[in-house]
């Protein structure tokens, strides 16, 4: 009598798991489907030559090597605006500010910005940085943009990374006679710092795949050349492979491929890096 | 009668939501004494503590009344200078929390930030301070290994070790020994004897055995009122106040 609902119960449990299992196979399976196609069609174009020369014959042959290049840049020129703004401002918010209602809406807006649509962004920056502040159709529009759509996520995660550090350690910093920024600087943020630099990097990820705003702000349909300075246009992996998937007829296949290809390579090395600069983090630890 | 060092007057505190921590305290806390101040949970003791040193500062929206006087200067006057307060006034935790660092670097920590560049003399205040807080003989060949690798007992010493290390004036402890073992206690309390010769100690003991142990003058403090002060010997074997009877005979608490 008694075995019976321990019966069921047992089974209930199998079931419950192999539900839980096939939920994560479900989700794992289309990561792994994506990546092992665009690997298929895409390897047969990887070479040194694609890698490194400029397009030739209508982007239809050659290389994607000022769109390589200009994505590089851009995620670079990002990275320079929106992580020191992005961390003073996390520092702020989670160090100094007191919980009033203005920091409230503060926090809110940048929640809020974080579901921003990318091509509002685009508009935006045209807008702004390239018509009302002349900075014309250009690398450092372009970044500009990126680096305003990227903070949100850089202040939140940089933010959660420095809430997550113990209170105690400010408390007993503090009563040692440190001042707060001391506390900060010497016991906080080093604390704080593998989560910061992986929120930075998910950001700057972020940054270096979207083509919205871009389209507005500096990306080049065709320039087969290397931007001269931050104020030229710039091809980028991203818009490239828009292009070259829907604007350019007779367009081989395994180049288009191929451009994804590299573009999700140079973002899954960013989060290589993340999760590398993340573990040495973690051994480096001192307690 | 030596010179108080503290010298609490009418003080009370208030917390934003208007609830009453402290109610009239006055209060005299003499040098080279252990001073406890013990009773239920929720008395205060702890708020009093911490306005020793000004950590409530911390609290947003509180309010205190009366003074405080260290040597007779108010430690909450305008441009009082509370990094240097804290500096003079040290203090000790419930639950050990060892900074992310090394142990040598746990010592440090506050002197360099006090500006003790010296490397010799930084050597020697870690030396000094964890003989001090007899941590000394368990450490000293891996003073560079991290923090919280100590156990329990030995991390509380360490902490103790650190407060001393900023050479301060008055050590103030909260309940320093409610996580550890009997021996690691006693061996805390041991140093507490000796370090009274150089330093002012407060201390909220965790129990009334504690307090009736270490205590030169005792405390009693109850829902924010001070009952009844006295020395030690006194206040535990003849209590005025039927409180603090009933409390030290645990009828209540």
């Amino acid at each position: 009598m008694n075995s019976v609902p321990q019966m069921s119960r047992q089974l209930r449990q199998q079931l419950g798991f192999t539900l839980l299992g096939l939920a994560t196979t479900i989700v794992v399976l289309p990561i792994l489907l994506l990546v092992g196609y665009i690997l298929v069609q895409g390897a047969s174009a990887i070479s040194w030559e694609f890698i490194t020369a400029m397009p030739r014959e209508g982007m239809r042959a050659g290389g994607i090597w000022p769109a390589l290049v200009g994505t590089v840049l851009l995620t670079l020129g990002t990275a320079i605006f929106a992580v020191p703004v992005g961390i003073a401002v996390a520092i702020y918010l989670a160090e100094y500010a007191h919980d009033t209602s203005l920091t409230r809406l503060i926090r809110l807006a940048i929640i809020n910005l974080a579901g921003v649509p990318s091509v509002v962004y685009g508009l935006f920056g045209l807008g702004l940085f390239v018509i009302f502040l002349r900075l014309g159709t250009s690398i450092l529009a372009g970044s500009l943009t990126l680096a305003i759509m990227t903070l949100p996520v850089i202040i939140s995660t940089a933010e959660e990374a420095l809430r997550a550090v113990p209170q105690s350690f400010r408390i007993v910093s503090l009563s040692l006679g440190a001042t707060q920024w001391q506390t900060v600087r010497r016991v906080v943020l080093p604390q704080a710092l593998p989560g910061i630099l992986t929120g930075v990097i998910l950001g700057l990820e972020r940054a270096a795949g979207e083509t919205a705003p871009i389209l507005f702000t500096v990306a080049a349909f065709f320039l087969p050349r290397l931007p001269r300075s931050i104020f030229d246009q710039t091809m980028a992996l991203p818009y490239h492979l828009f292009v070259i998937s829907t604007q350019v007829p007779g367009m081989p296949l395994r180049i288009q491929y191929g451009t994804a290809l590299v573009l999700l390579a140079f973002v899954l090395s960013m989060n290589a890096l993340a999760t590398v600069i993340r573990s040495h983090f973690r051994r480096r630890r001192q307690w | 009668m030596r010179e108080p060092k503290f010298l609490l007057e009418n003080v009370s505190y208030i917390y934003e939501d208007g609830a009453r921590a402290l109610h009239d305290i006055s209060l005299c806390i003499y040098p080279h004494k252990i001073t406890a101040i013990f009773g239920p949970a929720g008395g205060g003791k702890s708020t009093l503590l911490r306005l020793l040193n000004r950590l409530n500062d911390l609290v947003p929206g509180r309010h205190l009344e009366g003074r405080v006087l260290l040597d007779g200067e108010d430690i909450y006057a305008p441009g009082v200078d509370v990094h240097a307060l804290r500096r003079r006034v040290g203090m000790v935790f419930a639950t050990p929390v060892p900074l992310p660092m090394s142990i040598r670097r746990n010592l440090t920590y506050g002197p360099e930030l006090a500006g003790v560049r010296d490397r010799a003399r930084l050597d020697e205040l870690v030396e000094r301070s964890l003989r001090a807080a007899a941590l000394w003989d368990e450490v000293k060949d891996r003073l560079d290994e991290p923090a919280s690798a100590l156990s329990g007992g030995q991390q509380q010493r360490l902490c103790l070790a650190r407060t001393l290390a900023l050479e301060p004036e008055v050590i103030l402890l909260d309940e320093p020994t409610s996580g550890l073992d009997p021996i690691s206690t006693a061996k805390v309390e041991a140093s507490l004897q000796e370090l009274k010769r150089r330093y002012t100690i407060v201390i909220v003991p965790h129990s009334v055995q504690q307090a009736a142990r270490v205590a030169d003058h005792a405390v009693f403090m109850l829902q924010g009122e001070l009952v009844e002060e006295g020395p030690g010997e006194l206040l535990f074997t003849r209590p005025h106040d039927q409180r603090t009877e009933d409390y030290i005979t645990g009828r209540f608490g």
